[in-house]
C-alpha cells in the first residue's frame, strides 16, 4: 500500500522526535542516579544521532554514525572512564554514588515506642488489604486496598477500626516473602495519627526514618540526635568525631591511589616484580615463538620436502583451537597429581615436578603452553614473507658454496626480520597484556607472602588488575583502574615504537 | 633450477621429516590426549593414556544426560553445558550481525564518501584497537552494572550487554571492508546514481551484494571472535545459567571438584566446531595478515 505523500514527509521528522525523547528519558534517568558522567556521555550520543540524521550536510556521517560510534562508546569512552575511576575510591565500601548513599541511609528506620501490631494480608478483589491486631490489647484495623508493585515504591495508606473480620483469603507465605521487599515500603497511618511500618513477615511496628536530611546536606540521626555530615574527601558520612557511618560512596581522592602505587611498599614491592615477570614473559614467548616459527617456516618452505602442506595443516592446529580450550586443557594436562605431562615424565624419568605450587616451574609451564599457542602465527607470517625473497639470492649462494645454514644465518634471517619487526611489536604488545592465559592457567599463583593485596609470582599487570578489582582483595575498582591507566600509557609507548618501526620497514623497501 | 641431488641432502631431508615428524606429535600431543581421557572411565589419570575401556559417561555429562555411577549412583550433570553453548552462540550470532552491520555502513563511507576528518579517523580506528580491551575493564563492568540500575536489559548477566561491549571492536573489520570495496569499481554504483538510484541505494542494492565474499568472512570471524572472548564475559555474566562457554569452562577444573574427564568432553563438543570454521576462513585472516606485513 502506497503511503500517502504527507504521511510521509512527515512520518521522519516525527520518529526522530519520538526516538528523541526517548533517548531523553533514558538519559534522565540514568541522571537520576547520580551517573553523571554516563549521562553525560548518553546526552552527546543522542544529540549527535538527532543531529547527523536530521542536517543535509552531515550526509557521510549518517553511514558512520553506528560504527563509529559504538567503537567512541564502548572501546574509547571506557579508557577515558578507567582513568576517571582510577583518580577515586570506588571499591566495595564506597560502591555507590553520594546520592544512593544518601538515599540508602534516608531509607534506614529504626524501632521506635509504640504498640506493635501482627499483620495479615488479605485478598479484596484483586488487591490486598492489611489486618492489623494490637498485640496487647487485641484491637484490629483494617487498611485501604492497596495493589502490589514494583519493590522501591512508596506508599502511605489509612487504617480504620475493624467491623468484623476479612473476607478475602490470606496470601500465602511463600507469597508473602516473595513480596516482602515491595510491602516494607508501605507506611500505614493508625487513627490515632502513628505511623507503622512492616518489621517482620506478620509485624507492623512504629518505626521512624532514622536520618533526617538538614539543609546544608549533614544528616540529623533522630534517635540520638547526632549529626553526620559527608566527607567527600574519604567518601563517607562521618560523626563529629571521625566515626564513619557505611555505606561508603564513590568519592574524587585525587592522586592518593598513584601515590600509594609508587610509596607503598607492600603495594610497590609485589608491582615492581610483577612488572618485571611481564617483561620477561612477553620477550621469551615473542623469542621463542619466532625462533620456532621461523625455522619451520624455512624448512616448510623447502622445495625438496615432501608432505609439506600436511605439516603445515597439523603444526597449524594450535591456533585453531579456541584459546580458552587449549589455555585449560593445558591446566590440566600438567596438573601437579593427576596430570598426564607428570604421568609421562614420572614413567619415563621418575620425577612429578610441581608445575602450580613451585614459581619457577610456574613460569616454565606458562611460556611452555604461551610458546605452543604462538609459534604457528609466527610460522605462517614468515611463510609468506620468505615467499616474498628473490630466488636468485639462493641460487647465487649456492654458487658459493654456502650451506643452508649459511643462507639462514646470512639471507633469510636478516631479510624477513625487518618486515616482521612490527608483527614482533605487536606480538609483545599482546602478550603484555595476555590475561586471557595467565587467568585460566594459573590465575597467578603460586602466591607472593606478606603482600597487601593478594599478588602471585606469575601474575601479569593485567591479571594483578583483575584480581585486584574482581577476585579476592574487595574490589578495589579505584586502585586497579589506576594500575590500569599506567598499563595504559606502557601500551601507548609500545604502539608508538611499532607505528615507528613500521614506518622504517615501509621505507626500507622503497 | 637444476640441482644434483647429493647424499648430504638426502640425509639432510630424513632428518627433516623427523624432526617435523616428532614436533607435530608433540604439538598435537595435547589435543589427542584429549579425545583418549573424553572417553576414559572416571574424572581422574588412570594410568594409561589410550584407554583400556572406552566409556561414553563424560559425552553424557557434557550433553545434559545424567549418568550412573559405577556403584550405582545416578549423577545428574550440574554444569549446564548446552545452555553456555547456547548462550555463546546467540552472543556470537548477536554481536557478529551488529559487527556486519556497522562495518559494512562505515567502510562505504570511508571507500566512497568525502568528508572532513576522514584520514584522521581511519588512523584513529587503528591506534584505538591497540588498546586491549582488558585494560579498560574495570570501566566496562562498572559502566554496565550502572546501566543496569537504569536498564536491567543491558545490565550484569544480559547477553546484550556483551553484544554492546564487544560491538565497539570492529576497527579491523571496516579496514577489510574499505579495502575490499575498493577492489570494486565505483562506475557500477555511479551508473546506479545515474539511474536515479540514492546513495543509499546504490550501496545496498548494488555495491553490497558485489560484497558477499568478504561480509561472510568479517561474520565469521567476528562469531568466532566473540566466542573465544574471555574477559569481558567473566566480568558480565555472573550466574551460572547465564554464563557463555568461554566465561563457564573453567568451572570443570576447581581444585576441590575437578572432573577432567567431563571437561575434555565439554572442550571437544564446542572447540570442534570452531576450530573446523576457523581453518575455513584463516586463508582470509592469514592473507590479511601477512599483506599487512608486506604493505606495511
Amino acid at each position: 500500500m502506497p503511503m500517502p505523500p504527507v504521511l510521509k514527509r512527515l512520518l521522519p521528522p516525527i520518529l526522530m522526535l519520538l526516538l528523541g525523547l526517548a533517548g531523553l528519558y533514558a538519559v534522565t534517568l540514568v541522571y537520576a542516579t547520580g551517573e553523571t558522567l554516563l549521562a553525560g556521555m548518553m546526552l552527546v550520543t543522542l544529540a549527535c544521532f538527532v543531529w547527523i540524521y536530521t542536517s543535509k550536510k552531515t550526509y557521510a556521517y549518517r553511514y558512520l554514525y553506528p560504527g563509529i560510534g559504538a567503537a567512541l562508546i564502548f572501546v574509547v569512552f571506557p579508557m577515558l572512564y578507567t582513568i576517571r575511576i582510577g583518580f577515586t575510591n570506588y571499591s566495595s565500601t564506597n560502591l555507590l554514588t553520594f546520592k544512593r548513599a544518601t538515599q540508602y541511609l534516608l531509607e534506614e528506620t529504626y524501632r521506635s515506642d509504640g504498640a506493635t501490631y501482627t499483620s495479615e494480608l488479605h485478598a479484596d478483589g484483586n488487591r490486598w488489604r492489611f489486618r492489623l491486631e494490637d498485640a496487647d490489647s487485641g484491637a484490629a484495623f483494617v487498611t485501604e486496598p492497596l495493589s502490589l508493585g514494583a519493590e522501591g515504591t512508596h506508599l502511605t495508606l489509612k487504617a480504620q477500626p475493624a467491623t468484623g473480620p476479612l473476607p478475602g483469603d490470606e496470601m500465602p507465605i511463600r507469597d508473602l516473602i516473595d513480596q516482602q521487599p515491595f510491602l516494607k515500603g508501605i507506611t500505614v497511618i493508625m487513627p490515632d495519627g502513628g505511623h507503622v511500618r512492616m518489621t517482620g513477615l506478620r509485624e507492623f511496628a512504629p518505626s521512624l526514618p532514622q536520618f533526617t536530611r538538614n539543609a546544608d546536606g549533614s544528616l540529623t540521626n533522630n534517635q540520638d540526635h547526632s549529626v553526620i555530615r559527608p566527607n567527600f574527601k574519604t567518601g563517607f558520612y562521618e560523626t563529629a568525631d571521625g566515626e564513619q557511618v557505611t555505606p561508603g560512596f564513590q568519592a574524587d581522592i585525587g592522586w592518593k591511589n598513584y601515590v600509594d602505587i609508587f610509596t607503598d611498599t607492600t603495594l610497590r614491592e609485589p608491582l615492581v616484580r610483577i612488572f618485571v615477570w611481564t617483561l620477561v614473559f612477553s620477550t621469551l614467548t615473542v623469542v621463542f615463538c619466532t625462533a620456532l616459527g621461523m625455522v619451520l617456516a624455512v624448512l616448510l618452505s623447502w622445495e625438496n620436502l615432501k608432505f609439506r602442506g600436511a605439516y603445515r595443516l597439523l603444526l597449524f592446529m594450535p591456533y585453531a583451537v579456541p584459546g580458552f580450550i587449549s589455555i585449560l586443557v593445558f591446566k590440566g594436562l600438567f596438573n601437579n597429581n593427576f596430570g598426564e605431562i607428570n604421568l609421562v615424565l614420572s614413567a619415563l624419568f621418575g620425577i612429578k615436578p610441581t608445575w602450580f605450587s613451585d614459581p619457577f616451574l610456574a613460569k616454565s609451564m606458562i611460556l611452555i603452553v604461551n610458546t605452543w599457542l604462538g609459534f604457528p602465527y609466527m610460522m605462517v607470517v614468515c611463510m609468506g614473507l620468505i615467499k616474498a625473497i628473490p630466488q636468485d639470492l639462493y641460487e647465487a649462494s649456492a654458487v658459493a658454496g654456502a650451506g643452508p645454514i649459511t643462507n639462514f644465518f646470512r639471507i633469510t634471517m636478516p631479510l624477513i626480520l625487518k618486515p616482521l619487526t612490527p608483527l614482533l611489536i605487536s606480538s609483545f604488545a599482546f602478550n603484555f597484556n595476555n590475561f586471557v592465559l595467565i587467568n585460566l592457567l594459573t590465575g597467578g599463583l603460586p602466591d607472593f607472602l606478606n603482600t597487601s593485596t593478594p599478588a602471585g609470582t606469575t601474575d601479569i599487570l593485567v591479571s594483578y588488575t583483575y584480581r585486584m578489582a574482581f577476585q579476592d582483595s574487595g574490589q578495589k575498582f579505584g586502585l586497579g583502574a589506576a594500575i590500569s591507566t599506567v598499563v595504559f600509557l606502557m601500551v601507548a609507548a609500545i604502539s608508538m615504537i611499532q607505528i615507528r618501526s613500521t614506518r622504517i620497514a615501509e621505507d626500507s623497501k622503497r | 633450477m637444476a640441482i644434483v641431488i647429493d647424499k648430504s641432502q638426502r640425509w639432510r631431508v630424513i632428518a627433516a621429516h623427523v624432526f617435523l615428524i616428532c614436533l607435530c606429535a608433540l604439538v598435537l600431543f595435547p589435543l589427542l590426549m584429549v579425545v583418549s581421557i573424553s572417553l576414559r572411565p572416571g574424572n581422574f589419570a588412570s594410568g594409561s593414556l589410550i584407554p583400556t575401556t572406552i566409556s561414553l559417561e563424560h559425552w553424557r555429562f557434557a550433553l545434559g544426560m545424567p549418568v550412573t555411577n559405577a556403584d550405582g549412583r545416578v549423577i545428574i550433570p550440574d554444569l549446564p553445558v548446552l545452555r553456555w553453548l547456547w548462550n555463546s552462540v546467540k552472543v556470537a550470532l548477536l554481536s557478529a550481525s551488529t559487527a556486519v552491520l556497522l562495518s559494512t555502513t562505515a567502510a562505504y563511507a570511508f571507500a566512497r564518501m568525502k568528508f572532513a576528518g576522514k584520514k584522521a579517523s581511519l588512523v584513529g580506528l587503528m591506534l584505538m584497537q591497540m588498546f586491549p580491551t582488558i585494560l579498560a575493564l574495570i570501566a566496562i563492568h562498572s559502566i554496565f552494572s550502572r546501566l543496569g540500575h537504569s536498564f536491567p536489559l543491558v545490565g550484569i548477566d544480559s547477553p546484550w550487554a556483551l553484544v554492546l561491549a564487544y560491538s565497539g571492536g570492529i576497527a579491523l573489520h571496516i579496514w577489510t571492508i574499505k579495502g575490499f570495496y575498493e577492489t570494486i569499481p565505483a562506475e557500477i554504483e555511479e551508473a546506479a546514481t545515474v539511474d536515479g538510484a540514492t546513495p543509499w541505494q546504490a550501496f545496498w542494492r548494488v555495491l553490497l551484494p558485489m560484497a558477499l565474499p568478504i561480509i561472510m568472512v568479517i561474520f565469521l570471524l567476528a562469531f568466532i571472535g566473540a566466542v573465544n572472548e574471555y574477559p569481558v564475559a567473566s566480568v558480565l555474566l555472573r550466574s551460572q545459567d547465564k554464563l557463555t562457554m568461554a566465561a563457564g569452562m573453567k568451572q570443570f577444573l576447581y581444585q576441590q571438584k575437578y572432573l577432567w574427564g567431563d571437561f575434555a568432553a565439554a572442550a571437544i563438543l564446542s572447540g570442534l566446531p570452531i576450530a573446523v570454521v576457523f581453518i575455513l576462513v584463516q586463508r582470509w585472516m592469514i592473507s590479511g595478515l601477512t599483506a599487512g606485513a608486506n604493505k606495511g
